[in-house]
């Protein structure tokens, strides 16, 4: 063969594999070493469907439902297969005006001509019906089903809280949610959002160029199923909610009941309440901004919980507690009343008896007694000064958790206000004395609590000094998984035996005291009325009770607002919640009906 | 050496490209059904309202012209081979006049509901004048011209492809020139043709002046190796001045002949512009479809690009794509290494053949085949210019799948002699 030829065939051939070479190589650097090029494919060709997963449920302690979901249907548009229909028509069946239907659809053009946009939000089943049956005429309209927030009855609003579209800053913090997803606002909802929301799922749809959708992605292996959220239990007993709600009715103020023993709160009426029925649906952000501009009844606002008081003659309990303790006072410590406690250029006054020992100053609500006994507890000669004297009293007031906030499942709590040492010295610049500030001793001057804390000291009394944080969820999931939570047991710091004379003189408070019009027929009970002095307008009526004395089923306190003295309104409606509760009749029918009747608006 | 050649052989006719033939043909059938796969449409090779079942028919009808071909006389093929190819050329001119726009390009004949692409029977009509050119004894004069006259064979059926706006196939007729370096063509100018496809790249992506800088320096460097010869140095000034020209004719056809949608191609291709939604929209695709497949590939019909049309052409000119896809890099690597194993197998047959003709026609359609496989892989991943033309023996397409089992089916004939 010609040299020349049998060269030129190998470099032929040479060049032809070098070439093949350079291929291989760029294949291999696409398809090995960049990830570039399959994250693009990914985004090209597959959509991540979220599946919603629907809401946890919630029952109230006997497995009565609060919460349920209801299927709803927003009406969406993809403005590009609009074509020509009787708009007339469309506007009857929304109830909406021409020009409005006309901006409808120019936003969703705006947003983007090919997605679909919601036209309309939330429509009801008898809306769905009748559209569905009409849909072929309104080409580019289509129904989509979400699920709403529903209640059986318009109760524990307060509790329960509402959902409502994410925020924008909420948004930027957690990943987890997307744009247009509900959450939990406040209440349980908000309190339990993790446990009620589930877990998304996705299901991965082809779409070809024209992003239309060609089915699922590998037959539905890398889809992940929604989550459904877990059902929650509360503590609420939602008869006894709708039972306070009515005898609150008309009335400003709140009811606050506890389980004792666990810590459970049975119920929390705050008034004027709203029916949460209201904040779902289309005509939700209407009637929100109508609740959020009540500025005379503020009906979103939980005033067992954020409202702040000053607790009157219920916290006279706490300081005969506290004054035991310190040794300050025994059972038997007896004052001489004169008509009022005198310090120097002022009395605080008492209605002018002889004289007491601590039960029989808790039965009468003995202002001189109790004024004495904080006094002496905070200048006792134990502690270097009143300054330490009064830190010991506030540790006490801390502990028992007045002062402080509970940390419950509840949401936007208040913490009350119990001074500080720093407070008090600014206040008084530096100089006071016990006297200055005895006040606190009757639950007046400078301290203020929740409806909650006031309900959890009547917890404590009725244990005999311990509490569990009071909180409205008993079980998540399932009924027999209990919420872990709230199950620690917190010391008081008084010793059980001190809680004798205060329970004693509570029980005489029932048969011969301020609350003897409130006794219930063959049942022990303990309470202790109180007045919660108002410096704008009539005294709050207050009261405290729990019962049965010997093994408490439920502490409770009321507060009603302007009421008057504590056993004129808060008495009655305390002790027929306590009725209520432990007997599931009240008898005292006419009682009953006066309360519900009563007008303190 | 010959004896072991024949052994491998049926009745003389070649297994090995028997092999490598079907090899092919099947992959382009499997890949053409993936890319059109819908799991809602029963399966049913013969649906002719899928573009697998039509090509199932058109390979059915290229077995059928394989063995029409091996029944031919190879002295025949080798007396009518210029014949042959005026027929085929007065074919193709005729297009242009009668022809059907598909696709912006007037190079097919509708016969009822099926087009023809008559260019694609001109590529085998060509490889016979040219094996039929070079094997003829030639006079000392027309030995001096037969450069051009190869030219002129090859160049006829590339203006008329221009003529039918069928850029993609004119360009094929230049694989020829591997050939033409085989039998004798002057190195030199190859590289001189190389190296102003260089300058031609410099010029548009930098500008002319970068062009022309690179080439006085070039002059620089060289003037040394003259020695003060003065024929060399005339000789050098000559090439600068030349390709100086050609800088500038490029330069001024780039920018006021091409239509601004050429240029953007030429711009694409060069890297020049990035502009994803629009001119290279499809090469973007193509080079997402393969470069998702990954190591081993998402598995047959498992393709998301090409099956829902991110991927234009998918089964005809980026018919790759489907298979980069679906097989990743191990079946690109396979692919690629089953033509190539067809490619070399031709030129170790065409080596080995006493009839000159037979030996330059194989060496036709080793370089035709080598062009369309390089060309049409180097498109789809972005190393050479988006040209429509088809990969051979893949491909969706009756009239590029007979035209190719033509092409190599005479050799196989031929060979069998």
């Amino acid at each position: 063969m010609n040299p020349l030829k049998e060269q030129r065939r190998i470099i032929i051939i040479v060049l032809m594999i070098l070439v093949v070479g350079i291929y291989l190589v760029r294949l291999f650097s696409m398809q090995v070493i960049d990830n570039k090029y399959k994250d693009l494919a990914r985004s090209n060709a597959i959509r991540e469907v979220v599946q919603q997963p629907p809401r946890g449920l919630i029952y109230d302690r006997n497995d009565s439902l609060l919460v349920y979901n209801e299927a709803a249907y927003d009406l969406m548009v993809i403005p590009k297969k609009v074509s020509d229909f009787d708009t007339m028509d469309l506007c009857k069946i929304l109830d909406i005006t021409k020009e409005d239907l006309i901006e409808r659809l120019e936003k969703a053009r705006t947003y983007s001509p090919i997605l679909p946009s919601i036209f309309a939000q939330q429509l009801g089943k008898e809306d769905y019906g009748y559209l569905q049956e009409k849909l072929y005429k309104f080409p580019g309209f289509y129904v989509q089903p979400r699920t709403l927030r529903a209640y059986p009855e318009p109760i524990a609003a307060h509790i329960l809280g509402y959902i409502g579209e994410i925020s924008d800053a909420l948004l930027k913090e957690d990943s987890y949610y997307q744009m247009g997803d509900y959450i939990g606002i406040s209440g349980i909802e908000k309190s339990y959002e993790e446990e009620l929301r589930g877990v998304k799922g996705k299901k991965m749809v082809l779409v070809d160029v024209h992003n239309r959708e060609k089915g699922s992605y590998r037959n539905g292996e890398l889809d992940v199923k929604a989550i459904p959220g877990s059902n929650l239990w509360c503590t609420i007993d939602m008869q006894l909610q709708r039972y306070g709600e009515k005898l609150m009715a008309n009335k400003r103020g709140s009811i606050v009941a506890i389980e004792p023993s666990t810590g459970e709160i049975l119920c929390i009426v705050s008034t004027p309440t709203y029916d949460p029925n209201l904040l779902v649906g289309k005509n939700r952000s209407k009637n929100y901004s109508k609740l959020l501009k009540d500025s005379v009844n503020v009906p979103l606002y939980n005033r067992a919980l954020k409202a702040i008081y000053p607790p009157g003659s219920t916290f006279k309990l706490a300081n005969g507690l506290i004054a035991q303790q310190e040794g300050v006072i025994t059972r038997y410590t007896y004052y001489s009343c004169g008509g009022g406690y005198n310090i120097g250029n002022h009395i605080v006054k008492c209605h002018g008896h002889a004289g007491s020992d601590l039960i029989d100053a808790v039965r009468c609500s003995c202002n001189s007694y109790f004024c004495r006994a904080f006094v002496n507890t905070v200048s006792n000669p134990k502690y270097k000064s009143v300054r330490d004297g009064y830190q010991v009293w506030k540790d006490y007031i801390n502990q028992m958790g007045i002062g402080q906030k509970f940390d419950t499942d509840l949401p936007y709590e208040s913490k009350g206000i119990i001074p500080t040492v720093e407070d008090l010295d600014r206040e008084y610049r530096g100089h006071w004395r016990g006297n200055s500030i005895v006040s606190m001793g009757i639950g007046q001057g400078q301290v203020a609590c929740t409806p909650l804390q006031m309900a959890n000291l009547i917890a404590i009394i009725a244990n005999r000094g311990y509490y569990y944080k009071p909180h409205v969820v008993k079980a998540i999931g399932t009924k027999d998984n209990p919420n872990t939570r709230y199950n620690q047991r917190i010391n008081s710091g008084i010793e059980p035996r001190y809680f004798e004379p205060i329970i004693e003189g509570m029980k005489l408070v029932m048969t011969s005291g301020t609350g003897r019009f409130a006794q219930i027929d063959s049942l022990e009970i303990a309470g202790k009325t109180g007045t919660a002095q108002n410096p704008h307008g009539q005294d709050h009526s207050v009261f405290a009770c729990f019962g049965p004395v010997d093994s408490p089923k439920i502490a409770v306190f009321v507060l009603v607002e302007n009421g008057g003295w504590g056993a004129s309104v808060a008495a009655p409606i305390a002790s027929l919640i306590t009725e209520f509760y432990l007997r599931r009749e009240v008898k005292r029918t006419d009682l009953e009906k006066r309360m519900m009747e009563l007008n303190t608006r | 050496m010959l004896n072991d050649t024949r052994q491998k052989k049926i009745k003389g006719i070649d297994t090995q490209l028997i092999v490598y033939y079907i090899g092919l043909v099947l992959v382009g059938w499997l890949t053409i059904y993936s890319s059109a796969y819908d799991p809602s449409v029963p399966f049913n090779p013969l649906n002719m309202d899928q573009p697998y079942g039509r090509q199932l028919l058109w390979i059915i009808a290229a077995a059928i012209l394989a063995f029409v071909v091996l029944a031919i006389d190879s002295k025949l093929i080798q007396t009518y081979a210029y014949p042959v190819y005026a027929f085929f050329m007065l074919f193709i001119l005729s297009v242009v006049f009668i022809g059907t726009d598909i696709n912006g390009a007037k190079a097919w004949i509708k016969i009822g509901s099926f087009s023809i692409q008559p260019i694609e029977f001109a590529k085998f009509a060509t490889a016979l004048a040219i094996a039929k050119f070079f094997s003829s004894a030639k006079t000392e004069s027309e030995r001096k011209t037969q450069w051009i006259r190869a030219f002129i064979l090859i160049g006829i059926p590339a203006v008329i492809a221009i003529l039918q706006k069928d850029t993609g196939s004119a360009l094929v007729f230049a694989s020829f020139i591997i050939l033409f370096y085989r039998e004798g063509f002057n190195g030199w100018v190859l590289l001189a043709g190389i190296f102003a496809a260089f300058l031609f790249v410099l010029t548009i992506i930098t500008n002319e002046i970068y062009a022309v800088a690179l080439l006085l320096v070039i002059l620089i460097i060289a003037w040394p190796l003259t020695r003060g010869d003065k024929m060399k140095i005339i000789r050098n000034i000559g090439i600068f001045i030349a390709f100086t020209a050609f800088v500038f004719a490029v330069n001024f056809a780039y920018n006021e002949v091409l239509q601004p949608h050429q240029r953007q191609r030429i711009d694409t291709i060069l890297g020049k512009s990035v502009d994803p939604k629009g001119a290279d929209f499809n090469l973007n695709q193509s080079k997402i479809a393969i470069g998702s497949g990954g190591f081993f590939g998402k598995g047959y019909l498992h393709g998301t690009q090409t099956k829902l049309n991110f991927v234009p052409e998918q089964s005809t000119d980026f018919i790759f794509c489907g298979i980069g896809e679906e097989w990743g890099f191990l079946g690109s690597t396979a692919l690629i290494a089953l033509y190539m194993a067809l490619i070399i197998r031709l030129i170790i047959l065409a080596e080995k053949q006493r009839n000159p003709f037979t030996r330059i026609y194989g060496y036709c359609v080793a370089s035709i085949i080598f062009f369309h496989l390089a060309v049409n892989i180097g498109m789809t991943i972005g190393l050479v210019p988006i040209i429509g033309i088809p990969l051979p023996f893949i491909s969706y397409g009756g009239s590029s799948l007979w035209g190719f089992t033509t092409l190599l089916f005479i050799f196989i004939k031929l060979d069998d002699n």
